[in-house]
């Protein structure tokens, strides 16, 4: 099992012709990925070949994409200034899952897309995110799919190559995952890391989940608040920013030390006092997950 | 992107709201000029993007004229938290009968702007939470309808007891949600609002930051960037389109990706060093930024070793090499190298930098062990 994309999960991808589009999409039908269509306007009725073989159908309209091929799940690569409306075509469409690669989107934009989103019923993951993975299963986004591997993990984070950087060292040491989810570095995003850990506590086959925060907002201060509550599987945690100097924006427009909680100490601090291990260095995560993991995974794998 | 108080003024004097008349000068005898025409007492304020700069001597109250020139003559070049007054601000000084705070900010919790108001103006709005907090009023708006009159009224009758008042600021709560929205900002403060002796209404100091994320949609205020008020390093990363933090470090740190940097610079701190600087070179590796990115680095004098730390998943590795071996060919370093690369095309790169005489590693935490000690060993190891 994983958690919100996996073998039927079929994709749409707003942007399919730019330039990070076409690299990614056919990065997603290398992986096994369903990319059933694409989105640019203009371009509607021509085909993008993604591989040998493998020519996916453009259409005009997200509506018109989803029309006959059954996309449930959109990816969006349009422009910053065009994302939040592509994110809001993709609701209004009926896509249930909606995830914005997009870096740069206007915060105001984002206030309406999430009401939108929501009230469709839909679920927005990102933007500035590099989307997520069920390893063996499917990849909607930008997270390569080499460092992964099936297993017992389950992964959400705030960053990108931090995230590969982490999955990498689990992999290496035969903790494979179930998902991978990037939810993104922006102040006002779709998923949260609550979100992330109910799903992964749900899913039947993650045993131990690694939650990769980073300063601003109190997201994760939330999360903890779950914790021994209705998130019973072990938390692992890792904090980045504890030497961001305070009002400076750290790259991510939402990784930003503004207001009480944003700091590393008191995320660190609001973790471990709800019993969360949160390593010190990336490189201890993987010995935090396999001395609370029910038993060895790499053993139960091979 | 922070506003001087008189651009964020300017601004919402155009978008119609009732802000204290004055004028920015950036010499004793404009500021003296500026007096003459306002023809009554004026207030003088260093503008720079620091609080308190009451406290630091940076606004002084001037009768006349030649008040107004002394007290320009001693604010500009003043210091402030670091940073040089080049500009004050000549305001007609208001008679102050009440102040109140209005403010909206885009809140991460609501996912909304959220607008606030206080009878206890000329205070820090979060201390006026933190020890009164039934003194503040906050709502969130939906930003689909914005703000709606009978919602702003209502904010405007938590602050004052008279029509006439609520009336006046029920319109000024409404124009400062459509500027706020208008310039794309992620704060607006009105603090303090000012009601005159004559029970009218005018904003005394003004706030704004405007969404990064926003600027490209108005390129009017993004001119408004005070170039001067930051380190030129993070000039000349910006121009670069990479994003960069100046900190005190000895460490320069060359990153792909926000959270692998900050990351980074912890591990950096994590072994005894201080990392001089954030630095994010994104995604999509052009050669070119990394020349550019260690151009920046290496103005520095403080630092003392550069510390590349390269996850190569969009980001291809042999690019960062290429863009290493090209900007060392340029301008050779002074200062030891250590370069950590894994990742898409990582033989590749490791090829390219062995061609050069030039070794990677592959674990970050040894590399950042590494640099630190080059950091701190008194000679180059």
């Amino acid at each position: 099992m994983s958690i919100f994309i996996d073998e039927s999960t079929r994709v749409v991808v707003q942007g399919i012709t730019g330039r990070d589009g076409a690299f990614h999409t056919r990065q997603m039908v290398e992986y096994g990925t369903h990319v059933v269509a694409g989105v640019t306007p203009g371009k509607g009725g021509q085909r993008f070949d993604a591989a040998p073989g493998v020519a996916i159908p453009i259409h005009n309209t997200v509506e018109a994409a989803v029309a006959g091929t059954h996309a449930n799940t959109a990816v969006i690569y349009v422009p910053p200034m065009f994302a939040a409306d592509a994110i809001m075509e993709a609701a209004g469409a009926g896509i249930a899952l909606i995830i914005c690669i997009t870096e740069g989107v206007p915060v105001f934009d984002m206030t309406r897309a999430v009401r939108h989103v929501s009230e469709h019923g839909a679920r927005l993951i990102g933007p500035n995110c590099p989307g997520l993975i069920s390893p063996g299963r499917s990849k909607v986004g930008i997270i390569p799919g080499r460092i992964c591997s099936p297993g017992p993990i389950g992964l959400v984070s705030r960053s990108g190559t931090l995230t590969y950087e982490v999955v990498d060292q689990l992999t290496r040491a035969g903790l494979g995952q179930t998902s991978c989810v990037g939810i993104g570095g922006d102040p006002i995003n779709g998923t949260s890391f609550t979100d992330c850990l109910l799903a992964f506590e749900a899913d039947r086959d993650t045993e131990a989940i690694v939650m990769i925060g980073e300063i601003g907002g109190t997201d994760e201060q939330d999360a903890a608040m779950l914790v021994g509550r209705d998130v019973t599987k072990p938390v692992i945690g890792f904090i980045a920013g504890r030497t961001a100097p305070p009002g400076r924006r750290m790259g991510h427009a939402g990784a930003i030390i503004s207001g009480a909680g944003g700091a590393a100490a008191d995320k660190v601090a609001a973790l471990r006092d709800a019993g969360v291990p949160v390593a010190d260095r990336p490189v201890d995560v993987v010995d935090l997950v396999r001395a609370r993991l029910p038993q060895p995974s790499g053993r139960r794998a091979s | 992107m922070n506003l001087h108080e008189y651009q964020a003024k300017d601004l919402l004097r155009a978008a119609g709201l009732p802000m204290q008349p004055g004028e920015v000068a950036s010499s004793a005898a404009e500021a003296e000029a500026i007096a003459r025409r306002a023809g009554g007492p004026v207030v003088v304020k260093a503008q720079v993007h620091a609080g308190g700069r009451g406290k630091a001597g940076g606004v002084k109250l001037a009768a006349t004229p030649a008040d107004a020139r002394a007290a320009a003559g001693a604010i500009l070049g003043m210091s402030i938290k670091g940073l040089t007054v080049e500009r004050v601000l000549v305001a007609d000084a208001t008679e102050i009968a009440e102040e109140a705070y209005v403010g909206i900010i885009m809140d991460r919790a609501s996912k909304a702007p959220v607008v606030m108001v206080s009878a206890a103006g000329g205070m820090e709005i979060e201390t006026v939470a933190a020890t009164t907090p039934e003194r503040v009023r906050r709502l969130a708006v939906d930003p689909r309808y914005g703000l709606l009159p009978y919602e702003a009224a209502d904010l405007a009758w938590f602050l004052y007891p008279d029509a006439a008042r609520a009336r006046a600021a029920t319109e000024i709560l409404r124009r400062l949600y459509d500027a706020f929205v208008a310039c794309g900002a992620s704060l607006v403060e009105l603090n303090p609002l000012v009601t005159r002796p004559d029970r009218t209404l005018v904003a005394v100091d003004a706030k704004m930051v405007i969404d990064e994320n926003a600027l490209a949609r108005h390129p009017e205020i993004a001119a408004l960037r005070d170039e001067q008020a930051e380190d030129p390093s993070e000039t000349a990363a910006r121009r670069a389109n990479l994003t960069f933090v100046k900190l005190d470090g000895t460490v320069g740190c060359v990153v792909n990706g926000a959270g692998l940097a900050m990351a980074t610079m912890d591990l950096v701190k994590f072994y005894g060093g201080e990392p001089a600087n954030f630095l994010d070179i994104g995604g999509s590796s052009n050669p070119e930024k990394v020349v550019q990115a260690l151009q920046i680095i290496t103005a520095d004098p403080r630092v003392r070793v550069i510390l590349f730390n390269i996850f190569g998943g969009i980001t291809r590795t042999d690019d960062v090499a290429n863009g290493i071996v090209q900007a060392l060919a340029a301008h050779p370093l002074t200062v030891p190298l250590v370069i950590r690369l894994t990742g898409t095309n990582d033989v590749e790169a490791v090829a390219i930098l062995a061609a050069h005489g030039l070794s990677a590693m592959t674990e970050m935490d040894a590399a950042v062990r590494k640099a630190v000690a080059l950091a701190t060993t008194p000679v180059a190891a």
